[in-house]
């Protein structure tokens, strides 16, 4: 897998969840994602910004242009150094929250891209990468 | 502080949400239907977020609570203008949006509201087919 471009967008406000989203949309159109692609990752993008900043006390998010055997596509890294996430297949769940949320925002995101992993380490932050292909 | 203006028409409102929703914006807005139902005595609110690029779990929760809220002053919800492409990602994310109706335009939204209106004056609620 090759990393063709990369940037960075800093997760510390609610704004930044703002400038996230817009990178994503920036980099998907001009990767020529169809309407419904784009509109799939940025709001994915946006679940997990939020959670960066909500639950994990504010990280960043790395996206990055990638390619591999002649595909392209988007990774988008989220980072944080907040409590970490105990049971990550409980959060995974559709409707659980530990907060105000609808506990939609994990679960969803995964759905909603071509690949998913999370990294959790309590105390010590939360790593969730997603990839979606064009 | 910016805020989402709410406008008066007869007897609904109208709200169009342009801006890129954050959470002061969000709770400022619920504030602000509640108020205006009470005051002018709304029995509908139309919200437009056909300039909405997405909708994701917190403006979806957003949308949900002011259509509970409207609910319980009596005044019924409906948000029109999706896109095509955000109906098919809140699908996915999973997110049914409990309790709010949608329609394609403002006018078919206002036609709603107006008829639902008129139906549950003259008390023929129970027997309301499209709801
Ligand atoms: N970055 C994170 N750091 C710590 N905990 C997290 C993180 N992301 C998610 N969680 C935990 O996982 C739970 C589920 O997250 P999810 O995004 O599905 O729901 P939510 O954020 O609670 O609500 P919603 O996203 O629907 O508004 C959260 O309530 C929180 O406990
Ligand atoms: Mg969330």
């Amino acid at each position: 897998m090759n990393v063709l471009k990369r940037d960075e967008q800093p997760l510390k406000s609610s704004s930044d969840v703002v400038a996230a989203r817009q990178k994503v949309r920036q980099w998907s159109t001009e990767l020529r994602f169809s309407l419904v692609d784009q509109t799939k990752l940025i709001t994915a993008a946006s679940e997990l910004a939020r959670n960066a900043l909500d639950h994990g006390k504010g990280g960043a998010m790395t996206i990055e242009l990638i390619s591999n055997h002649g595909k392209s596509g988007l990774r988008l890294i989220f980072e944080d150094q907040g409590p970490g996430i105990p049971d990550i297949e409980q959060a995974l769940k559709d409707g659980f929250t530990t907060g105000s949320g609808m506990g939609l925002g994990l679960g969803g995101s995964k759905r909603l891209v071509n690949e998913f992993s999370i990294e959790s380490e309590v105390g010590k932050g939360t790593k969730v990468t997603i990839i979606r292909w064009k | 502080m910016d805020r989402i203006p709410v406008l008066r028409m007869g007897s609904l409102l109208l709200i169009t949400i342009q801006v890129d929703m954050h959470d002061k914006l969000a709770l400022q807005l619920q504030d602000d239907v509640t108020h205006r139902i009470t005051e002018y005595g709304s029995t509908g609110v139309l919200i437009d977020i056909s300039s909405l690029e997405i909708v994701d779990s917190f403006i979806g929760r957003m949308l949900a609570n002011v259509a509970a809220m409207s609910r319980v002053l009596g005044a019924e919800t409906v948000v029109v203008g999706m896109q095509p492409a955000v109906a098919i990602t809140l699908v996915e994310l999973g997110m049914s949006l409990p309790g709010v109706r949608t329609a394609l335009s403002v006018e078919a939204g206002m036609e709603l509201l107006l008829t639902a209106a008129a139906e549950t004056a003259y008390g023929f609620d129970d027997e309301r087919s499209q709801a």
